[in-house]
């Protein structure tokens, strides 16, 4: 049956099935749902697929971190898909990553050099958390030297640079105001250069995985926006494919946590929810693909905007977001009418009580004179059935 | 040659006067309606666009006035020309009932003046069930007025109109079976349009067409039965009881169909726990239920079946659950979304009421006046 899954051209997958531990069924679908979430093609899948199966082609990979928490690299370490970071370990030679390093100090370094050395212009250079730029960069040094320096060492041969993390695309909680370290963001200090952008707090492994896998798969970036992020992960705003979103056209909001609203799933926008102002695919991707609205919003926590410069870590957390698509105008029909809407007057109550009272009373006494007529009266009938 | 006879007497009697009184007030209702507006007079709102005018008046009224289609049905279909005597006033209830059930239609309507367009081929949808409905019941009134004809004519003594009539009317007598049998199951063909928003202990899916048809008859027979009580109550005479006892015995038929069929699309559609769930919907169940099975318990007996007394409360029993089934599905348990909720006004109910007050009153004038009751009901 599982031939006929996918027209695989010929291509014998079983090699990277049993390289990955999972099955070739399960390692087809996974290409073929990364494709999808680009937009692309099952011709393109199974391009990314023969990709990854064909080892010669890993690209080396120099992984730096600066400011930051790791979350980006927790994240993608704790992806549940057929192992996500099996996926992309395995796709890529990791030459250089502090986290994941087996080795340490000074030998590392001297290993990340010679592999920049060698794979001028070919290897990809993946930037996790922001850069301090205050004071010549003191503020955030590896083996001696600033992340400053390193990172426009390492971008200066890169073949592609990716920004994984809020951090790393634009500051993220480092840069927050006062900024004492003068935290920024890879970009902002490499001019000149083409970052990828990747924001999140933490970001969507499978934004990252998507993005990394059409550029092995393809030679080429995937389309990005002005803040150089993949088109197909955060052009739209969360506000647009959020399933609350009927809600806050409708006008029905969460005004509390845990009010009446609030339980039954209407929009968190008067909680402080930024989607309105937030380009992220979160609403339909969510979180550890186990399905069931694992994302912010899903779970009843309004959206605080943490991929997006200028929202996360910088407007209070429960101030109202700015409405990038329109408001419902007032000439929509008043939906909201409904809660002023009258309830049950005891004159109507009374009136209608009165005539099925009235209705059951007389057909008791007509049932009574109908059986005094036909029994010859020897039993009245008033058992009362209706008489609820 | 007829044996129907006009049954005369005084006009405005006390009773009369009563109902004139309700009458009133339901038409000031009616006029502050088309002068101020819909909203001034209903509780209706977005989220039950059909309050009790709708449901009552026309889903429940139609349904009530049924008694002429099964009364066809048992007199022209299966040849039993015994009823004849009860087919005449039954006639009279089912065109009124029609008739003002058409009329509550329009006063329900928010644009009633755009009304005329249901009669403009060119602005006709095909898979409007609604469209089934209002052109069906437009019909129907039609063919009433032609099948009561013959009392009319009777009456000015036409001779020559009513043999001619009395030989095209098997075709307007088939017409009478017909079209009921169309609009009540598309009455039923609207709950499936409704979705979700009917209580999953009434939205049968596909069942829906056929339940409506078997209440509406349920209805049509129990309001022959309960007409002939009361008219044999206020107006004296022989008692029918014998003959309505038979017709009892076809609604038991339909009654046991009735519960078994919803029973079995319970169980196979899974939602059998849904009775005992203990809510409002699930007590409502149990009511409409215990409305369909007590007539049963009552008609079961041949004893309690010649008891003319206990007929009626077995009649009545079922008017009243045929009511109560298309009161829940459509209203009592309707749910169009969080935050809506229905009640009728005062003013609402009084015009409802108006209405069944103007029914029985031109029932009464008409009875007394033209040729409708059978001569052997008159002492």
């Amino acid at each position: 049956m599982a031939e006929h899954d996918f027209e695989t051209d010929g291509f014998d997958f079983s090699n990277v099935a049993n390289k990955l531990g999972v099955t070739r069924r399960t390692y087809l679908k996974f290409c073929a749902g990364v494709a999808a979430s680009l937009g692309l093609s099952t011709k393109a899948s199974l391009a990314m697929a023969q990709t990854i199966a064909e080892a010669s082609k890993r690209p080396p990979v120099i992984w730096l971190h600066g400011q930051e928490c790791t979350g980006p690299t927790e994240s993608l370490l704790r992806s549940e898909q057929p192992s996500l970071a099996h996926l992309i370990l395995d796709m890529i030679s990791l030459d250089y990553h502090q986290t994941l390093d087996a080795g340490a100090g000074h030998k590392v370094e001297e290993i990340k050099k010679k592999s920049m050395e060698e794979n001028k212009g070919k290897y990809l250079l993946v930037v996790e958390g922001a850069i301090p730029v205050k004071d010549g960069g003191i503020y955030c040094k590896i083996a001696g030297e600033t992340m400053l320096d390193l990172t426009v060492e390492a971008a200066e041969n890169a073949a592609a640079i990716v920004a994984f993390g809020s951090c790393a695309s634009w500051g993220g909680v480092q840069s927050a105001s006062p900024n004492p370290t003068g935290a920024k963001g890879a970009q902002a200090i490499l001019p000149g250069k083409t970052v990828v952008n990747i924001p999140g707090c933490p970001p969507n492994p499978a934004n990252f995985l998507g993005t990394v896998l059409y550029f092995v798969t393809f030679g080429k970036l995937p389309p990005l926006d002005e803040q150089n992020r993949p088109k197909w992960a955060y052009g739209r705003l969360i506000h647009e494919n959020c399933y609350r979103r009927p809600h806050f056209d409708a006008g029905r909001f969460a005004t509390e946590f845990g009010d009446e609203g609030h339980k039954k799933g209407y929009c968190l926008y008067k909680l402080g929810c930024k989607g309105p102002e937030t380009y992220n695919n979160c609403p339909s991707l969510e979180f550890n693909n186990v399905g069931g609205g694992v994302w912010p919003v899903g779970v009843g926590h309004p959206c605080f905007g943490c991929s997006e410069q200028g929202v996360g870590f910088n407007k209070p957390m429960f101030s109202l977001a700015d409405v990038k698509t329109h408001t419902p105008p007032n000439n929509f029909p008043a939906i909201d009418d409904r809660q002023q809407e009258s309830g049950i007057s005891p004159t109507a109550a009374a009136i209608g009580g009165a005539a099925v009272g009235a209705a059951i009373g007389a057909t008791l006494v007509a049932s009574k004179k109908l059986g005094n007529k036909d029994a010859g009266g020897d039993e009245s009938s008033s058992s009362d059935d209706q008489g609820k | 040659m007829s044996a129907h006879k006009a049954l005369g007497g005084r006009i405005f009697t006390l009773p009369f006067m009563i109902l004139g009184i309700i009458a009133a007030i339901g038409i000031y209702y009616m006029a502050q309606r088309f002068i101020l507006g819909m909203g001034t007079v209903a509780n209706i709102n977005g989220g039950f666009p059909w309050g009790i005018w709708v449901v009552f008046d026309v889903v429940i009224g139609t349904g009530l006035a049924c008694g002429g289609y099964a009364l066809a049905f048992t007199v022209y279909l299966f040849n039993k020309g015994q009823y004849h005597p009860l087919v005449r006033p039954a006639l009279l209830a089912s065109l009124l009932g029609y008739a003002l059930g058409g009329f509550g239609a329009i006063f329900d309507m928010g644009r009633w003046w755009q009304f005329y367009n249901i009669v403009l081929p060119g602005n006709w949808n095909f898979n409007s069930a609604m469209l089934e409905v209002g052109l069906c019941v437009a019909l129907y009134i039609l063919v009433l007025i032609i099948e009561f004809a013959p009392v009319y004519l009777e009456k000015i003594g036409a001779k020559g109109l009513l043999k001619s009539l009395n030989k095209v009317m098997f075709f307007f007598i088939a017409l009478g079976v017909l079209l009921p049998t169309m609009h009540q199951s598309s009455l039923g063909s609207l709950l499936i349009a409704m979705g979700y928003k009917v209580d999953p202990l009434w939205q049968s899916l596909q069942f829906q067409p056929l339940l409506a048809v078997i209440s509406a008859l349920v209805m049509g027979y129990s309001i022959v039965i309960f007409e002939a009580s009361l008219s044999n109550v206020s107006f004296g005479g022989k008692s029918e009881t014998p003959l309505l006892s038979v017709l009892a015995k076809v609604a038991i038929g339909l009654l046991v169909a009735f519960v078994v069929i919803r029973m079995i699309i319970l169980m196979i559609q899974g939602k059998f726990g849904l009775i005992f769930a203990g809510d409002f919907s699930s007590l409502m169940f149990m009511l409409e239920m215990a409305l369909f099975i007590i007539p049963l318990f009552i008609l079961a007996s041949p004893a309690r079946r010649q008891n003319g007394g206990k007929l009626l409360i077995a009649a009545v029993s079922m008017l009243f659950s045929g009511a109560l089934y298309r009161f829940n599905a459509f209203l009592f348990t309707f749910d169009p979304g969080p935050g809506y909720s229905y009640f009728p006004s005062a003013s609402e109910i009084m015009v409802t009421l108006g209405i069944i007050a103007i029914e029985i009153m031109a029932y009464l004038v008409v009875v007394k006046t033209l040729p409708v009751l059978h001569s052997s009901e008159q002492a």
